[in-house]
């Protein structure tokens, strides 16, 4: 069976869902000494921010079960380098890219939509919604305030090139996910990644003191799946029109299913690429063995079928 | 994906066993054997492809040999259900593994003296450097400790392709009593070392760069960092390193090492971001507006 993989998020069309997850693909060089980059849906890239930052202390890690804690403090080379060296490389290898961004302030993620889409070749910006804001007193994240999450995605949307995609990522610790979904979509958001790591912390047993420096990290791998996927449900249901990539401790073929169902257009693997480098295609395989035995053609057909009775078999 | 990358392979396992207080595991893995240069690692799955403990752990490999077309061989103590998983690994077992990676032991061009010195299981990567030395006609002698007898590993060995080899412990157990870095200007000046080469905990490496400044001969050391990924994603095993620009930078330990030239390591500050370290809050490059907006609550 030819099974028809492509799906589509808004005006943006991939060659199947399979996507990475920013942060867990640095910009796609070092997973393609595993394969060819080119052959997944699209690369979401770590983070890039105006300038470059050295990021937290370490200890930056705690394997937590089914997952991992980190806190990596947003470490890169600021975007001058990321457009000079790893985006022409990732463009150069046929992958497509979704470039995930972080203002330390609204106005310089509008300098870096703007920067961004200077650059032929770029299919989609995410907007990072988990950074502190500056602005608020507390050191708040912006996805913590409805509003000012809205503020920055609006200011990404009137900076960047019409024919991007905007993505906003969203973070799942927060009183109501769907009021700021909502909030995106309103502030022309085309499509929604969701969800990030989820604030927690781990004691080392040893010394009694938090694992990570800092104290926080994020919770990130399979322990957050089910979290995820009631986020996604949860969104489709209240903006069925509205796009989403899915992702959470996305580990096999058939947890990309899962995300569709819930009502995912597209699926990032994030957290196992660090376990299993090959994960990607591996991932994708699966995913398409699975159609087949479902006697699925489209993939996109999959897309809310959790929403739907009698869909599946 | 080339000739000579890492690969991810899943290698039966042909035999393991225990060596004093670790244990070596020694696996069919061609393609890395054919591609391994000494001082890189591997990164071995642990626990079963559903297993509920996702990271990888990283090794040092000590040995590779040409038969059954190619064995790595590494070693490791058991520390915690990860490790004692491997443990129980039986020959013809598959593990799933990474390598090799990171960069290797830079060699010298010229049939010169060199010192290697390990601590604890860290003395394994020293063996196939050892053997490369050799073959290059260099002179090698080696300085191996750890806290007892038991963690002193292969002494046998290192008598054997070393000129001279030197043993501490901590509770003198065995050789003598004390650190590796005791000895170590002695031998230096015994063996007319022009060169060393280090692995062990970070506090020994210090302390071995230290003994190599005074005697004016430069030192490569390998560090052992906890990491997630192995291949430079996660950005979780940096420390701060100075680039030949003098530029400080938080380099990645899987990739942009594991081995670094001793003086460029910043020992002083690991676990810290040097306040003059690229991109650090206020450093002299940002904006006078971000420095006081540090990375903090960024997850």
């Amino acid at each position: 069976m030819n099974t028809d993989l492509r799906v589509r998020l808004g005006g943006l069309e991939l060659p199947n869902p399979v996507v990475t997850a920013a942060g867990c693909a640095g910009s796609g060089r070092e997973l393609a000494q595993f394969f060819d980059i080119a052959e997944i849906g699209a690369v979401t890239t770590k983070s890039v921010m105006l300038e470059p930052h050295a990021g937290r202390p370490a200890p930056r890690m705690a394997e937590t079960p089914s997952g991992m804690l980190s806190t990596t403090g947003m470490q890169g080379p600021g975007v001058d380098v990321f457009l000079q060296r790893d985006l022409p490389w990732l463009l150069s290898r046929g992958g497509r890219a979704i470039v995930s961004v972080a203002g330390s302030g609204t106005a310089e993620f509008g300098e870096l939509a703007r920067r961004i889409s200077a650059e032929p070749g770029v299919d989609a910006i995410e907007v990072n919604l988990s950074c502190p804001d500056p602005a608020d007193p507390a050191g708040r994240r912006f996805a913590d305030d409805v509003s000012r999450a809205a503020a920055v995605v609006s200011t990404v949307r009137s900076h960047a090139r019409s024919d991007l995609s905007v993505l906003a990522k969203l973070a799942a610790d927060v009183p109501d996910v769907v009021a700021l979904a909502t909030a995106c979509a309103e502030a022309r958001a085309d499509g929604l990644s969701m969800i990030n790591a989820v604030r927690g912390m781990a004691v080392d047993p040893r010394t009694l003191r938090p694992a990570v420096a800092g104290g926080m990290g994020g919770l990130s791998g399979p322990a957050i799946r089910p979290l995820a996927v009631g986020c996604v449900f949860r969104v489709h249901e209240a903006l069925p029109e509205v796009p989403i990539i899915g992702m959470g401790g996305v580990r096999t073929g058939a947890d990309v299913v899962e995300f569709m169902a819930a009502g995912a257009s597209a699926v990032a693997v994030g957290t196992i690429n660090f376990s299993d480098p090959s994960a990607c295609v591996r991932v994708l395989r699966e995913f398409t063995e699975a159609l087949e035995a479902r006697g699925v053609s489209r993939a996109r057909d999959l897309v809310g079928a959790a929403h739907r009775p009698g869909v599946g078999v | 994906m080339s000739d000579y990358g890492p690969v991810q392979v899943r290698c039966p396992v042909l035999n393991v066993r225990r060596v004093d207080a670790y244990y070596a595991i020694t696996v069919v893995a061609p393609g890395i054997a054919e591609r391994f240069r000494s001082g890189q690692f591997v990164s071995v799955a642990v626990g079963g492809d559903h297993s509920s403990t996702l990271l990888r752990r990283p090794f040092a490999v000590h040995d590779v040999k040409p038969d059954y077309g190619g064995t790595i061989e590494f070693l490791f103590s058991v520390r915690g259900t990860g490790t004692a998983w491997l443990a129980e690994r039986r020959s013809r077992d598959l593990l799933d593994v990474v390598g090799p990676l990171g960069r290797p032991f830079p060699l010298p061009r010229d049939p010169v003296n060199c010192v290697l010195v390990g601590g604890g299981s860290g003395s394994a990567p020293l063996f196939p450097l050892a053997q490369s030395l050799r073959r290059r006609g260099c002179r090698v002698d080696f300085v191996l400790g750890g806290a007892s007898a038991d963690r002193v590993f292969s002494a046998i060995t290192a008598r054997r392709i070393a000129e001279t080899a030197v043993f501490t412990t901590d509770d003198g157990s065995f050789g003598t009593r004390g650190r590796v870095t005791d000895v170590l200007g002695r031998v230096v000046e015994e063996c007319r070392s022009d060169v060393a080469y280090a692995c062990g905990p970070m506090p020994m490496l210090r302390a071995v760069t230290a003994v190599a400044d005074t005697h004016g001969i430069p030192v490569q050391v390998s560090v052992e960092e906890t990491m997630a990924c192995g291949i430079g994603i996660c950005m979780t095993c940096v420390i701060p390193v100075v680039g030949e620009d003098g530029i400080t930078r938080m380099a990645r330990s899987c990739v942009d090492g594991p081995v670094f030239r001793g003086e460029q390591v910043r020992f002083d500050d690991v676990g810290t971001i040097p306040f003059d370290a690229l991109g650090a809050p206020g450093w002299k490059g940002a904006g006078a507006s971000r420095s006081t907006e540090s990375a903090r609550d960024i997850a």
